[in-house]
């Protein structure tokens, strides 16, 4: 049964139980020990309890509060954290059948690119265990890679599901802003910040996004869409336009961008047109985003004191003395640079110069996207401008871990949903690339990934 | 260009204790990733609206009817230190 299992789909896995062939505790308890037996570092927490299913169980981003669960969100100010209640994004995949494997890492509230600023210890890459999974993701995404989980959700917020899912050689999907509820995802950037699935191909990313979506009394800015999601089916691409942009970044490594050229190839063999496309001001995205997503950080991060949940430090002083003292001890260097800048970024005097002016360029981005698809239904770019990078490589330079998130930042800025699918291997490694497309297009999107998937033929295994 | 005494009172803003060694640190980080940022220099902005958001969202309004809320023992669980219903915390004007 179990190499069966592990080779199958997460829908056909859906099937045999439906089926009677197995049932929903056999079908836990396969993957409850593959993910106890996760040597990776992708796990903080892993199911003791055999809840069964009609889906197969679900990997979930420690920033998910779970009741009862704990549910730290990678950071030691958390630690032993166990919600009242639980995100709703969580509780309609309970709902639809998919129950909770285990929690797994996460750079630190989110903010990373490697899955190094956990405050639980980093992740190994399972296609080169020197190497990392990408970030904040990184948990989910190894967990996926490796066969340690069937399919996982994470969060994205410049790129937090898209690149690990490059990274690591899988599917990942961040939908559009207001798509799925955030409502109990422990807030990084709100107005930014996106729950979405990463899977082992684009069939399973529809599964899961179909279950998670929908709108929330508890978030008013989640629509939720309206129609029902039917799974991907195209196997051409005729009639389909595509906008190549992002090649012409000097940053982009030379056998990523032949790898991505390759698969762009192939959406020309099924049928599609490929075009170049204008983004004027997305080369700015970076910059207007290490703005937005840290002053929106500052204010998020403020509840976080010692005095409701979480660590709290001895101190002999006053009020003042324990938030100060517990925040120094329980935030990571990658938060507080984070808290630093967007508070420097808000305070008076400042605000005009930093935040003020990155809303400017969001609009502008907002606009390059809507002109672009005036003229094309998606945008491709390569989704990471490298491979894996090896571990410790970027910690000590904040700015060139920064310069991961450049092709998907400005989808995040522009709220459009966009999926990363692999493109094939450059250096043994895993490519990942982006399609994009106008707002609440998800199911154009992977109807398009789809049909390209089985042309690019992308064997998902990583070296054992 | 970020200086020591911007970061000592940036710091105090978000209520955040720095190690010397951590001041330090940042002053060089910050100023580095503020120097990138300021990138957007470069672009004309006149006349270009904020966006704050990208749903376009009136009010999203609810009949307001009452149901129950998480029961306080249940919030209080979490706490480090809770004590008579409520949060314990040293008292704002500690010595």
């Amino acid at each position: 049964m179990s190499a069966d299992l592990l080779g199958l789909s997460a829908d056909a896995q859906a099937e045999r139980v439906e089926a009677g062939e197995l049932s929903g505790e056999e079908l836990f308890g396969f993957w409850r020990s593959r993910a106890d037996a996760d040597d990776l570092g992708a796990y903080l927490w892993v199911a003791s309890d055999n809840p069964g299913g009609t889906l197969p169980p679900v990997a979930v981003k420690d920033l998910f509060c779970v009741e009862g669960v704990p549910s730290s969100a990678g950071s030691r100010i958390l630690e032993g954290y166990r919600p009242p209640y639980t995100a709703t994004s969580v509780r309609n995949l309970i709902e639809g059948g998919a129950r909770v494997l285990g929690k797994t890492n996460q750079d630190e509230f989110a903010m990373g690119s490697s899955n190094e600023n956990s405050g639980y210890g980093p992740v190994q890459n399972p296609w080169d265990r020197s190497r990392v999974p990408g970030g904040s993701s990184g948990g989910s995404a190894a967990a996926v890679a490796a066969g340690s989980a069937p399919w996982a959700i994470g969060t994205d917020t410049g790129g937090s599901i898209r690149q690990p899912a490059a990274l690591c050689g899988i599917v990942g999907l961040k939908p559009t802003y207001g798509a799925v509820s955030r409502y109990g995802m422990i807030a990084f950037a709100s107005s930014l910040d996106q729950c979405g699935p990463l899977t082992r191909n684009v069939a399973d990313a529809a599964r899961l996004f179909d279950l998670l979506r929908g709108p929330d009394p508890c978030d008013s800015t989640c629509v939720g869409i309206e129609e029902a999601l039917a799974l991907p089916r195209a196997e051409r691409l005729d009639g389909l336009r595509f906008g190549v942009w992002g090649f012409e970044e000097e940053g982009l490594d030379p056998g990523v961008a032949e790898v991505c050229r390759a698969a762009i190839g192939r959406i020309e063999e099924l049928g599609g047109g490929v075009q170049d496309v204008e983004l004027p001001d997305a080369g700015h995205g970076l910059s207007a985003y290490y703005v937005i997503a840290p002053a929106e950080a500052s204010a998020n991060l403020a509840r976080y004191d010692g005095v409701r949940y979480g660590l709290r430090s001895p101190v002999d002083g006053d009020l003042t003395a324990l938030y100060e003292q517990t925040r120094h001890d329980g935030f990571g260097d990658e938060v507080k640079r984070r808290i630093m800048i967007g508070t420097y970024a808000l305070s008076s005097g400042y605000y005009d110069a930093y935040y003020g002016k990155a809303q400017k360029v969001r609009t502008r981005i907002v606009e390059n996207f809507r002109a672009a698809f005036e003229q094309v239904d998606f945008v491709v770019t390569p989704t990471s401008p490298t491979v894996a990078f090896k571990l410790g490589e970027r910690t000590a330079d904040p700015l060139a871990m920064y310069l991961s998130d450049y092709f998907t930042v400005p989808m995040s800025l522009a709220g459009l949903p966009a999926v990363s699918m692999p493109a094939g291997l450059s250096q043994d490694l895993p490519v990942g690339l982006q399609i994009a497309g106008p707002a609440f297009s998800e199911a154009r999107v992977l109807d398009a990934a789809h049909a390209l998937e089985a042309a690019i033929g992308f064997e998902g295994v990583p070296r054992p | 260009m970020i200086d020591r005494e911007q970061v000592l009172h940036v710091a105090k803003l978000a209520r955040l204790k720095l190690s010397d060694a951590e001041v330090e640190r940042m002053t060089g980080e910050l100023s580095n990733i503020l120097e990138h940022v300021e990138r957007m220099d470069e672009l004309d902005l006149e006349g270009v609206e904020p966006t704050s958001h990208v749903v376009e969202l009136q009010n999203v309004l609810r009949d307001d009817v009452p149901r129950e809320s998480l029961p306080r023992e249940r919030a209080l669980e979490g706490a480090p230190d809770a004590a008579d219903e409520g949060f314990r915390v040293p008292s704002p004007g500690a010595p």
